[in-house]
C-alpha cells in the first residue's frame, strides 16, 4: 500500500477515535477542542488525498475545511457557550459505557454495510468509506443521547464532517459547489442554532432540551 | 371567426376593471358610478358575442401562456357560448345592481370587492372556455377562491369567516374530485379535452371517471348531501355576490358535467342517469322542505338553489337515461329542458337574491319575522321580487313553468322505454317535481306574504325605503329577462338547437311550419302543446273582464277600511301570521325530514317566547362522523408525538438504520 494510502487509513482511523471521543465526553469546551481536532484531521486528509490524486480544486476544499471548521465555528462555539454560561453537559439520557456498546455495534454495522461498495473501490481510499459511515452513525447518537442544546448542535456538526469525510476518501471529493454551499449552510446553521440558544434560554431558563416537551400540544 | 378571441378580449377588460378597484384614484367612489357599470357592459357585449357565437362551428385557441408542455388551450362552441350567454346576461343584471348596492359602503373597503369580483366574473368566463384539464382547474380554483374572498367580504363577523371556511372546505373536496376525474380521463391520452374525446377508456374506467366527475362537480352545485355550503355561504356573501353565485356559478358546475359526461366520455349510459336521478330528486324535495322552514330570506332562497339544481339535474338525468337506451330525440327533449331550467333559474333566482338585497339595503333586515307591509315603502322592488317568485314558481306565462313542463314532458315520455325499472321510477321523478314545484308556490306566497304584504312587525320594516335607480335597473334587467325567456321558448328552443347537434348528434328538428312560433311542441301536437302569448292573452283578458264586471256590476265604489278582525279591538301587526306558523302544517306532514328543536314558554314564563329551530340532518349523520373519524385518526398519529428531541432523533435515526441495512 502506497504511502498516502496508508496516511489516509491513519487518519481515518483518528477520526474514528476522536468520535468515540466526543461520544464519551461530557465537557462542552473538550467536546469543542475535539470538534476542532476533527476538523484538523479532515483537512489534512484532504490535503493528501489530493497530493496523490492530483485534484487541485481539493486543496480549495482542504482550506476552506481547515478556514471553517478548525477556526471558525469552534470560535462562534466557543463564544456561545461563554456568553450562556454552560459548562458542562448535565448527565447523559443513556449512561457512558453503554452508549460505548452501542457506539461499536455502530461500527460493525457500518463496516458491514460498506464492504460491498469498499470491495470494488480503488485502492487509496479502500476501508475509509466504512469509518465514514461509522462517524456519522456516532455523531448521529451523540445527538439523540445529549441533553443541553449546544451538544446537540455539535453532534450535527460532527456529522456533517463525516459526510464530508465520506465524500473526499470515496469519490475524490464533491462538485466544489456543492461543497462551498454545505459550507455555507453550516456556517448559516451555526448562526440559527446560536440565536435558538438564546431564545430557548429566554422561555425555559435552561438549555436543557427536555424542557421542549412542554411545547407538545395535548 | 373572431368570437372566441373577442371573449379573451372581455375576460381581460374584466380583470382590467377589477384591477382598477384598488389603484389609488379609482378606488374611491369611482368604483360604483363607473367601474361596476363597466362590468355590466362587459356582461351585455359578452351576451351578445355569445348569442351569435352559439350557432357557429366550434374554434380552438391556443394561447402562449401555461406550462412549457402544456399550453393553455382554448375552444369555443355552442355549449360553451350557451353558458357564456348565461354568464354574460345575468353578470349584466348583477353589475348594474352592484353599482348602486356597493355605493353604500363606507369603509373604502368596495375597490378590493371590485376586483374580486371581476376576478371572479373572468374566472367563470375562463372555466368555460377552458379547452384542456390544466386550464380548466386553474380557472375553477380561481373562481373558487376567489369566490370564497367575496363570501367573507364582512370578515369580521366569526360567523360569516365560518361559513366561508365551509364553503373553501367543500369546494376543494369537490376540486380533488374533479382532478381525479380528469387524470382517469387523461391515463390514456393527455391533459388536453382533445385528447381525452379521442382516447377510449374503458368501461369501468369511465363510470369511476363520470362518478368522480359527479361528486366534483356535485359538491359545487350542491347536490344532497354536499350541498351543507350553500345555505351558510348565501346569507353571509353581500348580495349581488349571493346572485352571482347562485345565478351563474353553480351553473358553471352543471357546464362541467354536461361537458364531461356528454363530451369528454366514449359514451352515456342509462345507469349513470338513473344514479343523477336519484339524487336529484331527493336534492330537490330536501330542498324546497328546508326552504320551507326558513326564516331568513337568503337562507331560505339558498335551499331554493339546491331544489332548482335537482330540477336541472332531473332533466339531465333523464336525458342520460334516453341516451343509453337509444331514444335519441328524448334525450336532446331532456337535455333542452335541463338546459332551459338553468338559464331560467340564473335569472328569477338572480332576480331574487338581488331583491333579498334591495330590502336588506331598504330596511336593514333579513328575518320573515321582522318584516311586512313593504310593498308600501318599496313598491318597485315588491313588485319585481313578485316576478322573480312567480317564475320561480312556474307559473305560466314566465320562464320557470317552460322548463319545468319541458321536463315533466320529457319524464312522461317514459313509456318509449324497455326497461320495467325505468318505466317505473321515472313517474316517481315527475310526481316528486311536481310536489317540489306546489311546495314553491306555497314557500313564495309565504315569503310574499310575509315580507311585503300586511303591516309591518318592525319599526324597521316600516321605516324601509325604496332602493336607488342602477339597483332597481339591475332587477328590472333580470325582470325582463324572466318574461322574454317566458314569452319566447320556440326562439329560445331554436338558438340552444346547435348545442344538442354538437352533443348528440340530433334536434327537436322543429323548422319550417308556420304556426311554430306561437304554439311549442316538443314531441308532437297530439300529445302536448304549449303557447305563453295565448296564455298571457287570455289571463289579461279575463284580469280586464274581471274588472270590468266588478266595475260596472258592483257599485263601482272604493272604500278604504281597516281590516276586519273578527269583531276583536285593537289589533296589531303580531296578530298576523307569520312565515313559521304558515308553514307549520308541511312541518307536521314531513315531520321525519326535520330535526326540529321547539321552544314552548311554560304557563309561569314572565317573558314567553316560542322559538322553533330545524336543523340540517346532514350535518349528524355525514359531517360530524367524518369529522370525528378525522379527529380520532390525528390522535392516533399523535402518539408518536412525545415532544422530546431526543426521541424525534431517534425516529431518523432508526429510519435510516433501517433503510440503510434493507435497500441496499
Amino acid at each position: 500500500m502506497s504511502l498516502s494510502g496508508q496516511l489516509i487509513n491513519v487518519l481515518a482511523a483518528i477520526l474514528l477515535l476522536i468520535a468515540f471521543a466526543m461520544l464519551s465526553q461530557r465537557r462542552i469546551l473538550s467536546l469543542i477542542e475535539l470538534y476542532a481536532w476533527q476538523g484538523v484531521v479532515l483537512s489534512a486528509s484532504t490535503f493528501v488525498v489530493a497530493y496523490s490524486t492530483g485534484q487541485g480544486d481539493l486543496y480549495f476544499s482542504g482550506v476552506l475545511t481547515a478556514l471553517l471548521k478548525v477556526i471558525v465555528l469552534p470560535w462562534i462555539l466557543y463564544r456561545l457557550i461563554h456568553r450562556l454560561n454552560v459548562r458542562w453537559d448535565v448527565e447523559t439520557l443513556i449512561n457512558i459505557p453503554t452508549i460505548m456498546l452501542i457506539g461499536i455495534a455502530l461500527v460493525i454495522f457500518a463496516f458491514n454495510l460498506a464492504q460491498p461498495i469498499s470491495a470494488m473501490a480503488g485502492a487509496v481510499t479502500r476501508s475509509t468509506l466504512g469509518i465514514a459511515t461509522a462517524c456519522v452513525l456516532l455523531a448521529f447518537l451523540m445527538m439523540i443521547t445529549r441533553r443541553k442544546a449546544v451538544s446537540v448542535v455539535i453532534g450535527f456538526l460532527a456529522m456533517e464532517n463525516g459526510l464530508l469525510f465520506a465524500a473526499t476518501s470515496a469519490t475524490y471529493g464533491m462538485p466544489m459547489v456543492v461543497e462551498l454551499g454545505i459550507a455555507l449552510d453550516v456556517l448559516v446553521g451555526t448562526f440559527i442554532f446560536g440565536i435558538f440558544f438564546f431564545h430557548i434560554r429566554e422561555t425555559f431558563d435552561s438549555l436543557d432540551v427536555r424542557h421542549m416537551e412542554k411545547l407538545k400540544e395535548d | 371567426m373572431p368570437h372566441a378571441e373577442i371573449v379573451i378580449g372581455i375576460v381581460l377588460f374584466w380583470l382590467a376593471v377589477g384591477a382598477l378597484g384598488i389603484i389609488r384614484p379609482f378606488s374611491g367612489r369611482a368604483v360604483s358610478a363607473v367601474l361596476f357599470p363597466l362590468g355590466a357592459a362587459g356582461g351585455i357585449a359578452l351576451a351578445a358575442v355569445a348569442l351569435a357565437a352559439i350557432g357557429l362551428p366550434a374554434t380552438q385557441i391556443v394561447l402562449p401562456l401555461g406550462l412549457p408542455d402544456l399550453p393553455f388551450h382554448v375552444r369555443l362552441d355552442a355549449l360553451s357560448a350557451f353558458f357564456l350567454f348565461l354568464l354574460g346576461a345575468t353578470a349584466a343584471g348583477v353589475s348594474c345592481y352592484a353599482a348602486g348596492y356597493f355605493a353604500a359602503v363606507k369603509d373604502g373597503s368596495a375597490g378590493i370587492t371590485c376586483l374580486q369580483y371581476h376576478v371572479f366574473l373572468a374566472s367563470m368566463a375562463l372555466v368555460l372556455i377552458a379547452d384542456d384539464a390544466y386550464f380548466f382547474m386553474v380557472a375553477w380554483e380561481t373562481m373558487a377562491l376567489s369566490s370564497s374572498f367575496l363570501v367573507t367580504t364582512e370578515h369580521r363577523d366569526p360567523e360569516i369567516r365560518k361559513a366561508g371556511f365551509i364553503y373553501m372546505l367543500i369546494a376543494h373536496v369537490g376540486a380533488i374530485a374533479i382532478l381525479l376525474s380528469f387524470g382517469v380521463l387523461a391515463s390514456t391520452g393527455g391533459y388536453t379535452f382533445d385528447a381525452m374525446r379521442n382516447a377510449q377508456l374503458s368501461g369501468g374506467w369511465a363510470t369511476v371517471a363520470f362518478l368522480l366527475a359527479l361528486i366534483g362537480f356535485g359538491a359545487k352545485a350542491g347536490i344532497v348531501p354536499l350541498h351543507v355550503w350553500l345555505p351558510e355561504a348565501h346569507p353571509a356573501a353581500p348580495s349581488p355576490v349571493s346572485a352571482l353565485m347562485s345565478g351563474v356559478m353553480l351553473k358553471t358546475a352543471i357546464y362541467g358535467l354536461i361537458r364531461v359526461t356528454y363530451d369528454l366520455l366514449p359514451g352515456v349510459r342509462w345507469e349513470w342517469g338513473l344514479i343523477v336521478l336519484v339524487i336529484a330528486v331527493v336534492t330537490t324535495l330536501f330542498g324546497v322542505l328546508f326552504a320551507l322552514m326558513q326564516h331568513d330570506l337568503k337562507r331560505l332562497l339558498a335551499y331554493h338553489s339546491v331544489e332548482n339544481i335537482g330540477i336541472i339535474l332531473i332533466g339531465l338525468g333523464l336525458s342520460m337515461i334516453y341516451v343509453g337506451t337509444g331514444q335519441p330525440v328524448l334525450a336532446v327533449l331532456g337535455l333542452i329542458a335541463a338546459l332551459y331550467h338553468t338559464l331560467n333559474h340564473a335569472v328569477f333566482k338572480g332576480l331574487l337574491f338581488l331583491g333579498a338585497g334591495a330590502v336588506l339595503h331598504g330596511s336593514g333586515l333579513r328575518d320573515l319575522g321582522r318584516m311586512g307591509g313593504l310593498i308600501r315603502v318599496m313598491p318597485h322592488t315588491a313588485f319585481l321580487f313578485l316576478l322573480g317568485a312567480l317564475a320561480i314558481s312556474a307559473l305560466p306565462p314566465l320562464n320557470g313553468f317552460v322548463s319545468e313542463w319541458l321536463t315533466f314532458q320529457a319524464a312522461l315520455l317514459s313509456p318509449a322505454l324497455e326497461q320495467g325499472v325505468l318505466r317505473s321510477i321515472i313517474p316517481l321523478a315527475a310526481a316528486a317535481l311536481a310536489l317540489a314545484g306546489a311546495l314553491t308556490a306555497l314557500c313564495f306566497v309565504k315569503v310574499f306574504g310575509v315580507a311585503f304584504l300586511g303591516q309591518p312587525r318592525s319599526a324597521e320594516a316600516g321605516r324601509g325605503h325604496e332602493v336607488g335607480g342602477w339597483e332597481r335597473l339591475g332587477m328590472a334587467w333580470l325582470g325582463a329577462l324572466c318574461v322574454v325567456l317566458g314569452l319566447a321558448p320556440v326562439w329560445v328552443i331554436e338558438i340552444m338547437d346547435p348545442i344538442a347537434r354538437d352533443l348528440l348528434n340530433n334536434s327537436l328538428g322543429f323548422t319550417g311550419a308556420a304556426p311554430q312560433w306561437l304554439w311549442l311542441t316538443p314531441v308532437a301536437p297530439e300529445r302536448a302543446s304549449y303557447s305563453p302569448l295565448i296564455f298571457l292573452v287570455v289571463i289579461v283578458a279575463v284580469v280586464l273582464l274581471a274588472f270590468w264586471l266588478v266595475r260596472a256590476f258592483y257599485h263601482g265604489r272604493l272604500r278604504r277600511t281597516p281590516a276586519w278582525s273578527c269583531g276583536f279591538p285593537g289589533s296589531n301587526a303580531r296578530m298576523q301570521d307569520t312565515a313559521e306558523g304558515f308553514a307549520q302544517p308541511i312541518r307536521q306532514i314531513f315531520s321525519p325530514v326535520y330535526e326540529v328543536e321547539v321552544h314552548r314558554p311554560d304557563p309561569f314564563d314572565r317573558a314567553p317566547r316560542y322559538s322553533a329551530e330545524v336543523r340540517d340532518r346532514s350535518w349528524d349523520w355525514l359531517y360530524h362522523p367524518i369529522a370525528r373519524a378525522t379527529v380520532f385518526c390525528s390522535r392516533l398519529i399523535g402518539y408518536i408525538q412525545v415532544g422530546r428531541i431526543s426521541v424525534y432523533l431517534m425516529y431518523s435515526f432508526v429510519t435510516i438504520l433501517f433503510l440503510l441495512a434493507f435497500v441496499r
